[in-house]
């Protein structure tokens, strides 16, 4: 017999646990997987043997095969406006695609080492502007749903985090994505990444910092402190190297299947901005010498429905036609960090 | 008889939660309870810092992750 309470229902509120928690020292509550067999390893080793070495070759033939497509097969001249179009969103799919899949093997790989409660716990024991910088780069990499802003926040305050990290923390995780950083070392090199990755990092340091100054602990609601809170140890799993693994390929599964369609869309966007749109234009709306051009992209960017893989192509392409750095990372940062659209996927 | 909580405040990631645990109870033949925690003084009262979370008979076994049907049950097994 199956006893169940209609899960799609409304929200049910249950009373406060009395009885004293079963609380579970030292990762008791983590999964005990199986020990992980020997073949299993061999097997999935096996498997990354081939498809890594395939993927590399794959990419690196993308180019000339997106061309020959173009022009032997579709007869189209690459200097026309189409041809320049197709070519673009011919090479582009594929090897956005193939570096997302990649980007996020390696840091659904990564975050099966990060929790939010091991950073927690990192973060606790700090204070001052170290506390801050700790938080912001930790922001980066730390696994985050933006539903849990609120119940993070009070965790961090409650176990003794200071206030002024715990919002370089709230501030960096989602303007500094792990997956768009990773994309940009790959798509255009280390130095944008690194612009993108500093100016974030920058910005929840400073913000946490000065809010930290504050002194606003005293502005907290009475309740945050008073609510019964039991500090959980990380409940991350105890996991061997298949399990990781094999976390990493069901993240790119789950990511890669929910984001290609934007995907797509960015690159075909990104495909009319390279075949169509004249460079003295863009120049004149996104170049340097225009003053407004930052926030104008800032506005344009909130509202546009993308994420961090689907404005890669969208970078891409304005980067090539001689639009501003500076802005076109503004406009990616609002795309990304300020995107309602995603936080509602989300 | 578990009960098994879900924490979130009811994004789609804690659906997800939801339908696997229940399909992870079902699959045992378990004979449980599915509770979904929604207020965020109740979800901190668990010690539950990252959502969607799932805290079964008070144990929290899942944070901030959404784990396949497989490691659910695996993790469900242990209660009667």
């Amino acid at each position: 017999m199956t006893n169940e309470t209609d899960s799609s229902e409304s929200a049910i509120t249950i009373p406060l646990l009395t009885e004293p928690r079963r609380c579970c020292g030292g990762g008791g509550c983590a999964v005990k997987p199986e020990p992980s067999q020997g073949s299993q390893f061999l097997k999935q080793g096996g498997w990354l043997a081939i498809a890594l070495p395939l993927w590399f070759l794959i990419y690196h033939y993308l180019q000339p095969f997106a061309n020959y497509l173009t022009m032997n097969v579709f007869g189209l001249d690459p200097t026309s406006h189409l041809g320049s179009a197709v070519a673009f969103f011919l090479y582009d799919s594929p090897k956005v695609l193939m570096l997302l899949a990649l980007v996020v093997l390696g840091v659904t790989f990564i975050q099966t080492f990060v929790s939010p409660e091991r950073t927690r716990d990192i973060l606790a024991k700090r204070a001052g502007a170290w506390s801050n910088l700790l938080a912001s780069l930790l922001g980066i990499f730390t696994p985050f749903c933006s539903c849990s802003a609120v119940p993070l926040f009070i965790g961090f305050v409650r176990v003794g985090v200071p206030l002024g990290a715990t919002f370089s923390f709230l501030v960096s995780a989602p303007m500094v994505n792990e997956v768009a950083l990773f994309m940009l070392l790959g798509l255009f090199g280390w130095k944008i990444a690194g612009l993108y990755a500093l100016t974030g990092v920058s910005i929840a340091f400073v913000s946490g910092w000065i809010l930290g100054k504050l002194k606003m602990e005293q502005h907290l609601e009475s309740w945050v402190m008073a609510i019964p809170y039991n500090a959980q140890a990380a409940a991350d799993y105890k996991m061997g190297f298949t399990d990781r693994l094999d976390a990493s390929i069901q993240g790119v599964r789950e990511i890669v299947g929910k984001v290609w369609p934007y995907i797509i869309v960015g690159i075909a966007v990104g495909a009319f901005i390279h075949g169509y749109v004249p460079e003295a234009l863009m120049a004149r709306f996104m170049g340097k010498g225009a003053w407004w051009s930052v926030p104008l992209a800032v506005i344009i960017g909130v509202p546009l429905y993308s994420n961090a893989a689907g404005v890669m192509p969208i970078v891409q392409a304005l980067l090539g036609k001689g639009a501003a750095l500076g802005t076109v990372l503004a406009f990616m940062m609002a795309v990304i960090g300020l995107s309602l659209p995603e936080t509602i996927i989300l | 008889m578990p009960v098994i909580e879900i924490c979130g405040p009811g994004c789609s990631r804690c659906k997800t939660l939801a339908e696997r645990a229940d399909a992870a109870a079902k699959s045992l033949g378990l004979d449980y309870t599915l509770l979904k925690v929604t207020e965020m003084p109740q979800i901190m009262a668990r010690g539950v810092m990252s959502t969607p979370a799932m805290v079964v008979d008070g144990v929290v076994k899942v944070q901030g992750q959404i784990p396949s049907i497989e490691a659910l049950a695996a993790l469900l097994s242990g209660t009667n």
